[in-house]
């Protein structure tokens, strides 16, 4: 049975297509058929994110069109070769999303697919609701801040009223995703704590990604963190993240880079 | 001018006919009185304050106690207005007084199944809510109180009718007795609210006392104003 899953969280910038790509990379590797589809119209990214920019032929506008089908317009990884992406349009807008569209294409992806990830766009209009629509569960990816946490929350509202899920009075299973953390200034009271944002949000958590630079390297190289650097903090908790949605029981650490000797004496003043 | 003689009043009798319940009991009276209060309970409006008859020719004195059963049914709220098929010799023959002569019988009266009115069901005292409201959801809610078991989000809102209980974190704006309440009170488990309004008379989290937030509060409206004060 096919599960469909969402990666939101209303504020952007905080880490959705890293996440999606990320998760949605290590599912992969675990042999697992995975599609990543993008559905920011109009500001793709994931095709970077995962490196697939220079393949895109068709992309979802065109399916939800009828201009192209579907096997068309999937793009598989060259490095995994159970993940595939299903590219958002750069040339059009959310409007050419429709639900009709939207629903068929996500029918057609459950019967291929072990796992649909459906990278949301930020905000929380139609490309953000059409995204969450025929969701299972929710990946609500946030920061350690107060503005993060506020627009998580009202993200989780939507996915409890506006899904089809949610619609027909079952209930969404939402995970915390909290990205960016930092150890260090958590403790020093410049950032909410885990504990802080659990208890506002009142979510069970699915992972802890530490801000590294891993994350932003990958990013430039093409390559979801998972499969660039898997050894790095930030693609152990990814891979953590996507065994525990599997059902696995994974211990929740916050995991840290491995810091040379140099590194451990100076490494504090530059932050 | 000559006074007109006022004529003297005349006597006059007019004449009404009621229909009188007849109630005869019968053994065992425990059953028997079980059944009635049943009867009471379904159609409230059948017995209550009618004329009523008991005919105790279905049963003798071994079988009850008959002046207690007969106060039973007085202490119902019918109006026993006579008791006839009495044996003069029974305890409390004398204080019952001597039975209402003729009355002609109209057949056995059909106890409603119900009232042709029921009762309206009683109002649902308030609303639960068991799950947190988020940011951006609104609850209103103008016939009485709001309980919430979670917490109110930042950016969330809550309107009662009556009091407000939340049973997690107050981070939202609550309004209570927007409806004209002033009797109406906000009670949270930890204050850490926007906005506080009951009546129409708010008080935003600036003027909220510092040391009241992350504490047990309630807040209620005395002489115009809101007053806040911790619960722990």
């Amino acid at each position: 049975m096919a599960k469909v899953l969402v990666v939101t969280s209303g504020k952007g910038g905080v880490g959705k297509t890293t996440s999606a790509a990320a998760l949605g990379a290590a599912l992969a590797q675990s042999g697992l058929n995975v599609v990543v589809v993008d559905f920011d119209v109009g500001l793709r990214n994931l095709d970077l994110v995962m490196g697939a920019e220079r393949r895109v032929v068709f992309d979802l506008v065109n399916v939800i069109q009828g201009d192209a089908k579907l096997a068309q317009a999937l793009i598989r990884d060259k490095r995994v070769d159970s993940l595939s992406l299903l590219p958002a349009s750069q040339t059009r807008d959310k409007d050419a999303l429709t639900p009709e569209g939207i629903a068929r294409v996500i029918a057609e992806l459950r019967e291929k697919f072990d796992w649909v990830i459906c990278d949301s766009p930020a905000g929380i209009e139609r490309g953000a609701t059409l995204a969450m629509r025929h969701a299972d569960q929710a990946v609500v990816v946030t920061n350690p801040e107060v503005s993060s946490v506020r627009d998580s929350d009202r993200i989780i509202g939507l996915l409890d009223s506006k899904t089809e899920r949610a619609e027909r009075g079952e209930r969404m299973e939402k995970h915390l995703l909290l990205t960016r953390y930092d150890t260090g200034r958590a403790n020093r009271g410049e950032m909410l704590k885990t504990e802080d944002v659990l208890e506002i949000l009142s979510i069970p958590l699915l992972g802890i990604i530490p801000e590294s630079q891993e994350v932003l390297r990958a990013s430039n190289l093409g390559s979801p963190v998972t499969l660039n650097n898997p050894d790095s903090a930030p693609a152990r908790a990814y891979a953590d993240a996507a065994r525990r949605l599997r059902g696995e029981v994974v211990p929740m650490v916050v995991p840290e880079e491995k810091r040379g000797f140099v590194q451990r004496l100076f490494g504090r003043r530059v932050a | 001018m000559t006074a007109v003689p006022r004529s003297s009043p005349v006597f006059r009798v007019y004449g009404r006919s009621f229909l009188v319940l007849v109630l005869r009991p019968e053994p065992p009276v425990e059953v028997w009185l079980a059944e009635l209060d049943a009867q009471v309970a379904r159609s409230p409006a059948f017995l209550e304050s009618k004329p009523v008859v008991v005919d105790l020719a279905g049963v003798t004195a071994e079988d009850a106690d008959l002046p207690g059963l007969v106060r039973g049914l007085q202490g119902r709220g019918m109006r026993v207005i006579a008791v006839e098929g009495a044996d003069p010799s029974w305890a409390g023959a004398a204080e019952w007084g001597r039975p209402i002569p003729g009355g002609r019988s109209t057949g056995e009266v059909e106890a409603p199944a119900a009232d042709a009115e029921p009762a309206p069901p009683p109002e649902a005292a308030g609303l639960v809510i068991d799950e947190p409201v988020r940011s951006g959801q609104s609850i209103i809610y103008p016939k009485g109180d709001v309980t919430i078991i979670g917490s109110v989000a930042s950016g969330a809102e809550v309107f009662a009718g009556g009091s407000v209980h939340v049973y997690g974190t107050l981070r939202g704006r609550v309004v209570a007795g927007f409806t004209g309440n002033p009797r109406a009170r906000v009670f949270c488990r930890r204050l850490e609210a926007e906005l506080v309004a009951i009546d129409g008379v708010y008080r935003t989290a600036d003027d909220m006392d510092a040391a009241l937030r992350g504490r047990a509060v309630q807040a209620w409206l005395d002489g115009g104003s809101i007053v806040m004060t911790a619960l722990d």
